[in-house]
């Protein structure tokens, strides 16, 4: 079915999705029931997040199946966040250098 | 195309479609929608889209906020592991009530998308039944968060202040997990709203039933921001 008068996909399809969203939601809740530590907790806990975030907007918001105008339309502005971010880390850390000076 | 975008300025002659064209507040909405379309969906499913992103700008800024004060901080950041722990059976459980939220609102979004193809399928009672299933499982999603606020403020946090170290926690999590809990909410009504729409029959007509589509598509980028609160706010 074309994309203008709407997506149409197999209900077993969203099934199995649910389910893999039910199975990373688990190994991302036991990265805390087992205290894994460090850069091992992050990584696996970033890994978990961006693969939930993916199969949501690839399968059930349909976006694998969109003209890719709309995609890079909706897709790349985001990125500006990353940006943001790394201004704030720096930010951060001067302030959190800043404070250890002053205030301990 | 080429006869509406003539300069204006060979006014001896005005374009035939300039001629024609509206004044006033018409014209104003004639000419900024002359344009050529870009995207090849409906304009419901666009404006969705571009309302999604900007909501992202606004998540995405206040958990930008929350890094950098939870960075900045030179007091101890309270262990979220143990003060969203739930008493169960004299064990603590870590994160419980919050993995329950999680699977609540999985589980929400799978029978959203169930509905959106029960609507495609044009089968109207078990796409509004699916939407009504979505939004008591977004209820029960509110329902829970309002239980964990209460829980939290009786133990004395604050957006200002609380008994388990840093101040800034309080501030970042009543904000975040309450403009969160907000959108759930709107989106509980959104959903009944369009359902009792399907189920009057208000499409049957056209036959078109993108508006389940594209509620979807609000109930979706809920739960996608759960995930990254849940990653970033309670797991991190």
């Amino acid at each position: 079915m074309s994309t203008s008068t709407g997506q149409q996909h197999p209900i077993s399809l969203y099934l199995k999705i649910w389910g893999l969203l039910f199975v990373l939601s688990t190994l991302s809740y036991l990265v805390d029931y087992f205290h894994f530590q460090s850069y091992l907790r992050w990584g696996l806990i970033l890994t978990f997040m961006l693969m939930k975030a993916g199969l949501i907007v690839a399968v059930f918001m349909h976006m694998a199946w969109e003209r890719l105008a709309l995609v890079c339309a909706i897709l790349l502005p985001p990125l500006c966040l990353l940006v943001l971010v790394g201004l704030m880390v720096l930010e951060a850390e001067h302030t959190f250098v800043t404070r250890m000076l002053f205030f301990h | 195309m080429n006869t509406s975008t003539a300069p204006v300025s060979q006014s001896h002659e005005a374009p035939v479609a300039l001629a024609a064209a509206p004044d006033g507040w018409r014209g104003l909405v004639s000419d900024w929608s002359s344009d050529r379309q870009a995207f090849q969906v409906s304009w419901g499913k666009a404006m969705m889209w571009f309302f999604l992103l900007s909501d992202t700008f606004i998540f995405g800024s206040f958990l930008t906020g929350y890094m950098t004060v939870r960075a900045s901080t030179t007091v101890a950041w309270p262990n979220p592991s143990e003060v969203f722990a739930l008493h169960v059976g004299g064990a603590n459980i870590p994160l419980l009530l919050i993995a329950i939220m999680t699977f609540v609102l999985i589980s929400s979004s799978g029978t959203m998308a169930m509905a959106v193809n029960c609507a495609y399928r044009r089968d109207r009672v078990n796409a509004a039944t699916l939407m009504i299933v979505t939004a008591t499982f977004g209820e029960l999603f509110v329902v829970m968060q309002a239980f964990e606020w209460s829980k939290l403020i009786l133990e004395g946090v604050r957006p200002w202040g609380n008994p388990m170290g840093a101040a800034q926690f309080g501030s970042a999590f009543f904000m975040i997990t309450g403009f969160h809990g907000l959108h759930v909410t709107g989106g509980v009504i959104y959903l009944l709203v369009i359902a009792r729409r399907v189920l009057r029959g208000d499409y049957e007509k056209s036959g078109n039933y993108q508006n389940v589509e594209i509620a979807g598509l609000y109930w979706h980028f809920v739960d996608l921001v759960w995930v990254f609160i849940f990653a970033l706010f309670y797991l991190w």
